[in-house]
């Protein structure tokens, strides 16, 4: 049997990882991939502390499915934000879209 | 328990006896049998396939008036062993630029979203891969994959038919998936499980007889999902050639038709499953598994004989037409279909059998009166806006 | 060891190199390819965990319409298919100290909690997780609010969407 250690430092892992994404990308769609590896790493320790507590009890599995939910809803206003300001600035470089800098 | 009746317990049990008596440890044998299992099914669906050919162009001749191969072998029944050796000893091109690795994996992934839909149909009661309790959003998750082989494919194929074509498919897919889920979860609600297994043993009485609208929508919703005529927007021909599969020539074009082929039957076979009883006729998978599997084959070749004549018979749909069709029709009918079900479900719960089916066939072809009506009506309001705008331009420019 | 923990470290493995791929790939459409193996990845551990309704919708929701969006917004966000210039911004090297330091303050934190070595009780015969799912997303004493504000979420995201994304130029002309 797999210890629930290892669950959770998978998803401190993939966690980190997907923090260096959204940190260090220039492009936004790519920031947005970052977004995506964070949630799953929640949702990853979410199903595992469901499993290792008690199984009936069904909170992780529930808000793991609003995390889905959550996502798919940040993706699709994420990328229609990023295909608007394409569309006026004609760049998706996140350095680039500044015109709110001072 | 016989032989007759669960054959592959039998074979199972007679399989580990040899392996644990060449001294293999009991979980690597089980491993070794379930991998056999598996080697077994795939092997019987692709010699299927190759008939499937067959099949399709003796069909298709019918239906045009022809007769089809008819040279190679009786009835032509060789045919599609040629055909595969001339698809194999075909020069294997890759075009410049293209991006080979994704470019590679297209096909393989095709056929695999395919295989893999086989490993939750139920045969018979014991014939069945995995018995999973989310069977029908199973079916969904595999024409997902399908969804990213074909974009894989447009997209390394460095064409631009193939992304055409490709956004045309995807496009098409993901808004069909919407309807298609919706249409399985009504014998859901019926059987009260997902599993296909569950689904099956719960129809005493047909779902078709229950809910008829949605196993039309399910038809339709199916049809779309496989990209063929009337919806074959990755493929038409007279617009963008071949579509995704463009680039690919050989073997790798041959995944892709084989792939499609044998989605059509598929979902020809799960038409049967959830709306014409799977496996059982008039308790005849309970004197065989193998009578069993005979039946659903039989259902599942009817599935895809519809699936054809469709196909053979309808002129293709644009592609705004079709996905407003999808959006401003279908998905809206389906929705509401799915709560007047379930209201329904409820109100009759307990009923007798006679007046659940009544109320259930009833309110279906309610809502499918209605939803033509509405759609008649829309559709007159159209064609007299369309008209009118005709009639004004041609006044302009007489004036 | 046993063989589910060779499967989990072969996932682990597997996801945590496509996530690192889908992070320093050039070629964006690669990246959205490699997100796509790693949230298989992340489906094949629900999978392990006996969440197998969250293995499914997991390949539905992200691979199925989540990763085809990525991809469609790489395609419609590029002047040509070919990508120029460096992916990664000058401080790159800050983002990369800061996530290993998360990581690291995270594995620390784990250490000093007591139930990090805990194992899974076996699931009781005739514990169906879908239907306990299903009750209790339905159930008032139990997540029905969530449920419902999540699913408001959605309709103001898909109107959000449409809205922000709509191009008044290529619009309809009917009107």
């Amino acid at each position: 049997m797999v210890p629930l250690s290892w669950y959770l430092i998978f998803a401190a892992a993939l966690f980190s990882i997907g923090l260096f994404g959204v940190l260090s990308r220039r492009n936004a769609v790519a920031i947005l991939l970052g977004v995506e590896l964070m949630l799953n790493s929640v949702n990853i320790n979410l199903a595992a502390f469901w499993r290792y507590g008690d199984v009936s009890q069904m909170a992780g599995q529930v808000f793991a499915i609003i995390v889905f939910a959550v996502a798919a809803a940040e993706v699709a206003v994420g990328l229609a934000l990023v295909i608007s300001v394409y569309r006026r600035r004609n760049t998706v470089v996140a350095d680039e879209i500044n015109m709110m800098k001072w | 328990m016989s032989f007759w009746n669960d054959p592959l317990k039998i074979a199972a049990d007679w399989l580990m006896g040899i392996f644990t008596g060449w001294g293999m440890p009991e979980i690597a044998a089980q491993i070794l049998i379930g991998f056999l299992g598996v080697f077994l099914l795939v092997a019987l669906l692709m010699v299927l396939d190759i008939f499937l050919v067959w099949v399709e162009r003796k069909v298709v001749a019918r239906f045009q008036d022809r007769l089809g191969p008819n040279r190679v072998g009786p009835w032509g029944l060789i045919q599609p062993f040629a055909d595969i050796i001339k698809l194999i000893i075909k020069e294997d091109t890759t075009p410049g630029g293209a991006d080979k690795v994704v470019y590679n994996i297209a096909p393989m992934l095709s056929m695999m979203s395919v295989l893999i839909l086989w490993a939750v149909v139920p045969l018979a009661p014991k014939i069945i891969g995995v018995d999973l309790n989310i069977g029908a959003l199973y079916i969904i998750a595999a024409g997902a994959i399908g969804t990213l082989a074909i974009i894989m494919a447009g997209w390394s194929s460095n064409n631009k038919f193939a992304l055409i074509g490709a956004f045309r498919q995807v496009a098409v897919m993901v808004s069909f998936e919407i309807p298609m889920l919706t249409m399985l979860l009504i014998p859901t609600i019926f059987a009260g499980s997902m599993g296909f297994n569950a689904i099956i043993e719960a129809q005493d009485i047909w779902y078709v007889f229950l809910a008829p609208l949605a196993a039309v929508i399910f038809l339709i919703a199916a049809i779309a999902e496989l990209g063929r005529a009337p919806f074959d927007m990755a493929e038409g021909e007279s617009e963008i050639v071949a579509g995704f599969n463009i680039e690919y020539s050989g073997m790798k074009f041959g995944m892709f038709y084989a792939g499609e082929l044998l989605h059509a039957f598929t979902f020809g076979g799960f038409m049967g499953i959830l709306f014409f009883g799977g496996y059982r006729f008039f308790g005849l998978e309970q004197v065989s598994a193998f009578l069993a599997v005979a039946v659903i084959v039989f259902k599942a070749f009817i599935g895809y004989w519809i699936i054809m004549w469709v196909k053979y018979t309808l002129m293709r749909i644009r592609i705004d037409h079709m996905l407003a069709f999808n959006w401003k029709f279908l998905t809206p009918l389906a929705f509401t279909l799915l709560m007047v079900t379930a209201l329904m479900n409820a109100l009759l719960a307990g009923t007798s059998p006679w007046i659940y089916t009544s109320g259930m066939f009833l309110s279906n072809v309610a809502l499918g009166w209605i939803a033509l009506e509405v759609a008649r009506r829309y559709s007159r309001r159209e064609r007299a806006r369309v008209e009118g705008v005709v009639t004004t331009s041609r006044s302009t420019l007489v004036g | 060891m046993t063989g589910e923990q060779i499967i989990f470290l072969l996932t682990a493995l597997f996801t945590l190199g496509s996530g690192v791929m889908v992070v320093t790939s050039r070629n964006l459409i690669h990246a959205a390819l490699w997100l796509v193996s790693a949230l298989f990845g992340v489906a094949v551990t629900y999978a392990l965990l006996d969440a197998a309704f969250l293995a499914v919708v997991q390949v539905v929701v992200y691979i199925g319409a989540i990763a085809i969006l990525f991809i469609f917004a790489v395609m419609l966000t590029r002047k040509d298919m070919r990508d120029q210039g460096p992916q990664m911004n000058t401080n790159w090297w800050f983002g990369a100290l800061l996530s290993v330091l998360v990581f690291g303050g995270l594995f620390f934190l784990l250490q000093g909690w007591s139930g990090l070595s805990r194992t899974a009780s076996p699931i009781p015969p005739g514990f169906d997780s879908i239907s306990e799912l299903g009750n209790a997303l339905i159930s008032p004493d139990a997540y029905v609010l969530p449920f419902e504000v999540a699913s408001v979420l959605l309709v103001a995201a898909l109107i959000g969407a449409v809205y922000v994304a709509f191009n008044p130029r290529s619009g309809d002309t009917r009107k």
